[in-house]
């Protein structure tokens, strides 16, 4: 049990070493968020200004939790792409031949994801003031907290999917084709009202449409744009990250 | 002396190419083994499948009591490995990349230390050690390689092709490492390789050729099977001496290098009487001592690639040299 903690600890602490080494990687880590926030959120508003003549501001409120999802997304989602990597370059062979469980393994890297997305997130939420966010301590606390629920759980679906990928460009094909449909399914960037009967189907089976219902009612303490109940949302996120992490140890286990 | 690991029918299929076949031997505790054969043998298949990275497609391998199919992780806590193909991570400096290897093998971390120095010093990048491993050359990225594999003490180490591309003194301090290792702590060495005079370090050595072992011996007992000595000659008409060398004397040829190659039992009378006898117009003829590249030669008809024999003959009169000593 130790050894097993001990074993998470060094996988984790290794991808976390390797992301601040990384710097291009750590600057598009923190360029991305700022980026997609401006261009998306100036755009956009302005353009629901213009049509519904409103003020464009409800749409920035809407937009930041659904920004804050789609870079929780994507980093996670992303994050497993360094056992495609280390599998390329042989370094995973040294881990999977060492006397550390498959188990651990996974939780480790599972965790290192989840910590990379948590900082993305952070590096967003320092935009909020910007956008007149108001944020409390409290808030920020329960953002981070689902934010980490969130990215534990498609993390985990990402290893699942990079511990059978033999290539670099078989594992961005599948990503790009999951991180797309998940995306715009998921009420991140338009209210999900009156959809047609097969798209609420798709909707309601994507867990990201839960956290940012979880996270959007949590930031803006209103209940304008709510789906499901806060605690039904949390639910399903932590019911699909049991899934999808014991999913990942059994695959590792079973990997040569 | 007690068997370390006992394989038996060993046997690995790549769709319809059999890299492994059938394959059954012992290794016994604290001797250094070693895997001779050419490129694509299955040296390293067979390795894979012992160290738990590939799953045999039938067959059966026990390492240290545990069978590596049903007890992978007690297998793991047993063994060490160097890889043939680069494993490190080129993120991490040198020294980072063993201190990993340090803590997953659960070293304490004040002998991690010691061994760490120790280590880098042997391989000499102790000045290079808080350098990204991206900035290394080839041959000090291996040499990084061997020093992680050395330093956890395993039961049973195993080299895949250790030495490839290492500078004649490196090879000579890593070997001098590698055998004080195995008296010390009685490690058993695993090792491959397709240098001949490599091999000819080991206690016992099996020739793999084609997915197939084709000998199992110590190195004298191999050079034995090559029954004298190795006559080489060249001519002007190889086809025909081939002919009268065959009916005449009754010996199997081989022809490489436009030369003419065969066994005999007393070089130094045959020689003259051969010089004598022949009808052809000898440009050269040597005598000498068989190889395990003759022995190889004479078991399949091919020879195997050798392409740094004096460095590593050096190397062999070295280590003769200090266990002559004690
Ligand atoms: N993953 C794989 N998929 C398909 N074929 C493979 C795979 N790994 C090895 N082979 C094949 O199995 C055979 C044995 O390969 P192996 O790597 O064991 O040879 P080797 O003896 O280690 O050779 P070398 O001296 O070149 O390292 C080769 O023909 C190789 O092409
Ligand atoms: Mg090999």
């Amino acid at each position: 049990m130790i050894r097993d903690l001990k074993g998470i600890y060094i996988i984790w602490l290794r991808d976390i070493k390797r992301f601040f080494r990384d710097k291009p990687r750590l600057i598009s880590g923190i360029a991305r968020p700022s980026l997609y926030l401006f261009i998306l959120g100036s755009g956009l508003s302005s353009a629901f200004g213009m049509f519904g003549g409103r003020e464009g501001d409800w749409y920035i409120d809407f937009i930041y939790p659904g920004i804050l999802g789609m870079i929780v997304l994507f980093t996670s989602l992303f994050s497993s792409f360094s056992i495609v990597w280390d599998r390329e370059f042989g370094f995973l062979k040294e881990i999977l031949v060492a006397p550390i469980s498959r188990t651990s393994i996974a939780v480790g890297k599972a965790l290192s994801g989840s910590t990379l997305s948590l900082f993305q997130g952070i590096i967003m939420l320092f935009f909020a003031p910007l956008l007149r966010i108001q944020l409390n301590f409290f808030m920020i606390i329960k953002i981070c907290l689902l934010i980490l629920l969130t990215s534990f759980a498609l993390t985990s679906l990402g290893i699942l999917i990079a511990s059978r990928m033999k290539s670099m460009q078989g594992f961005q094909m599948i990503m790009n084709f999951l991180v797309m449909p998940m995306f715009f399914l998921s009420g991140a960037m338009f209210p999900l009202k009156d959809l047609p009967k097969w798209l609420e189907y798709l909707v309601s089976i994507n867990p990201l449409s839960y956290s940012i219902d979880a996270i959007r009612y949590v930031m803006l303490e209103d209940k304008t744009f709510l789906v499901n109940p806060l605690y039904m949302n949390i639910l399903v996120i932590s019911i699909f990250a049991v899934v999808m992490i014991s999913a990942a140890i059994l695959v590792f286990n079973l990997t040569d | 002396m007690s068997v370390i690991i006992s394989v038996e029918k060993l046997t690995k299929k790549f769709k319809n190419l059999i890299a492994v076949n059938q394959i059954s031997f012992e290794v016994n505790e604290g001797e250094i083994f070693g895997f001779l054969g050419p490129n694509g043998a299955g040296k390293t298949t067979t390795i894979n499948m012992i160290c738990t990275l590939l799953s045999p497609t039938s067959g059966k391998a026990v390492l240290n009591g545990h069978d590596v199919t049903k007890e992978r992780n007690q297998v793991r806590q047993c063994i060490g490995l160097v890889f043939q193909d680069p494993s490190l991570d080129v993120w991490l400096t040198a020294k980072e990349n063993l201190e990993f290897h340090a803590m997953i093998y659960n070293i304490k971390s004040k002998t991690a230390k010691k061994r760490i120095d120790q280590i880098l010093e042997i391989v000499e990048l102790k000045d290079r050690k808080n350098d990204l491993v991206l900035s290394f050359s080839g041959g000090m990225k291996r040499r990084l390689e061997i020093a992680r594999g050395l330093i956890h003490y395993p039961k049973v180490l195993f080299l895949d092709e250790p030495t490839l591309g290492l500078d004649p003194q490196t090879r000579n301090r890593v070997w001098e490492y590698i055998r004080n290792l195995q008296e010390r702590e009685n490690t058993t060495i695993f090792l491959t390789t397709h240098y001949m005079d490599e091999a000819e370090n080991c206690d016992r050595i099996s020739i793999i050729d084609m997915g197939k072992i084709i000998a199992i011996d110590t190195p004298e007992n191999l050079k034995k099977k090559v029954m004298g000595d190795i006559i080489t000659v060249e001519t002007t008409n190889n086809k025909n001496l081939s002919k009268e060398i065959e009916n005449k004397y009754g010996k199997s040829v081989f022809l490489y290098d436009n030369k003419i190659q065969f066994e005999v039992d007393d070089s130094e009378r045959f020689i003259p009487q051969f010089i004598r006898e022949s009808k052809e117009d000898i440009l050269s003829i040597s005598a000498r001592k068989p190889t395990l590249d003759d022995v190889f030669l004479s078991l399949t008809g091919r020879k195997i690639r050798d392409e740094s024999a004096n460095s590593m003959g050096r190397m062999r009169t070295h280590i003769k040299m200090r266990r002559g000593h004690r």
